[in-house]
């Protein structure tokens, strides 16, 4: 199968799935979930889902060392513990890996 | 009473708009990064309009996985958006027909969610289509300039722009966490679990391919064990949002 092909057949059924999800219940179903088990698990599956594609993954998001990934997680922890906000959070992250990379390359090895 | 005016739907929405261009910014980036091309980072954005989805769902679409992965995938991370589209739709005054539902399903993330909920009377369709504008309109172009960053600058500031989106992820679990001790647990319990697939070498060998799958796994597990040991208070409404 051609590569474009294939990316478009992946993408049609990534967000034929997705629209499917949120368009049925919107059409279909008029009346709430009173469930309280689905409405628990729903209301963890976002953070469990962000926690489990976060980490290990963002260790190995720095291609040239594990150090300037440990360095950017942990002021993105301590940032975000102190609710400072997704743009800051992240731009900060950014710079803390740039910065130790630029520390790593400069040290002689 | 209802709301009704497309104007004061485009003016709640302008700030998910700007919230969506930073987050979608580092998601055209990691889409590059992984060697598509930018219009095809564009058109992911344009036709799924969930953040969390397509991060999960990226590495399979870049490295070929299987079809019945990415669709897995998409049901498991994305069910959240029935229960919002449920909820919203109980909040939507008769003028909203069958047609204009389809559309506003559409871009019925969680922020816009969060917003028409928040409305003390009912929303009508001017407002709603006002509402999922301009957001849908920044997270498309969001990507856009991600992508054509992420092919111009020099690598090693692509490198560490490639930390961007954990960082947002982690903007959006650790203040939840901090105020609620089973979200705290939830999640320490997802990691421990998502940590045991990389790091056991049989199990890492066994799903090597299969990242979307692993990602399922952890995470029905640690909400499925929460679910039971640490239920919803029944009278609250059960809104979630992703950030």
């Amino acid at each position: 199968m051609n590569e474009t092909v294939r990316f478009l057949l992946g993408l049609l059924v990534m967000a034929g799935v997705t629209y499917l999800i949120r368009m049925l219940p919107m059409v279909l179903v008029k009346k709430k979930i009173t469930n309280t088990f689905v409405r628990s698990f729903l209301y963890y599956i976002p953070y469990a889902v962000l926690a489990v594609m976060t980490v290990p993954a963002i260790f190995m998001s720095t291609k040239y060392s594990l150090i300037s990934g440990i360095a950017g997680f942990t002021v993105a922890l301590v940032l975000s513990y102190f609710k400072k906000g997704l743009l800051p959070v992240a731009a900060s992250a950014c710079a803390t890996v740039l910065a130790v990379e630029l520390i790593l390359k400069a040290i002689p090895t | 009473m209802e709301q009704n005016n497309f104007f004061a739907g485009i003016k709640d929405g302008f700030p998910v708009c700007l919230g969506y261009l930073s987050v979608s910014f580092a998601f055209g980036i990691t889409a590059v990064g992984m060697g598509l091309d930018i219009w095809q980072a564009v058109l992911i954005s344009m036709l799924n309009v969930t953040s969390a989805g397509q991060v999960a769902g990226l590495p399979i679409l870049a490295y070929g996985g299987s079809f019945i992965e990415l669709a897995s995938t998409q049901l498991v991370i994305n069910s959240r958006y029935a229960l919002m589209s449920i909820s919203l739709s109980q909040k939507m005054g008769k003028n909203v027909s069958f047609l204009d539902r389809f559309l506003i399903s559409f871009v019925n993330t969680d922020e816009v969610f969060a917003i028409a909920t928040s409305k003390p009377m009912n929303v009508g369709k001017r407002y709603m289509y006002g509402l999922t504008l301009t957001p849908f309109l920044g997270w498309s172009f969001g990507t856009f300039l991600g992508a054509l960053a992420g092919n111009i600058l020099p690598p090693i500031i692509i490198a560490a722009l490639d930390i961007a989106i954990f960082g947002m992820f982690i903007a959006i679990i650790v203040p939840k966490a901090r105020e609620e001790k089973p979200v705290l647990l939830c999640v320490l319990l997802a990691i421990t679990l998502s940590c045991i697939f990389e790091f056991v070498p049989a199990l890492n060998n066994l799903f090597a391919n299969f990242s979307g799958f692993v990602v399922i796994i952890c995470a029905v597990v640690a909400s499925l064990i929460f679910a039971i040991v640490a239920p919803l208070p029944p009278e609250t409404s059960g809104e979630v949002s992703e950030k």
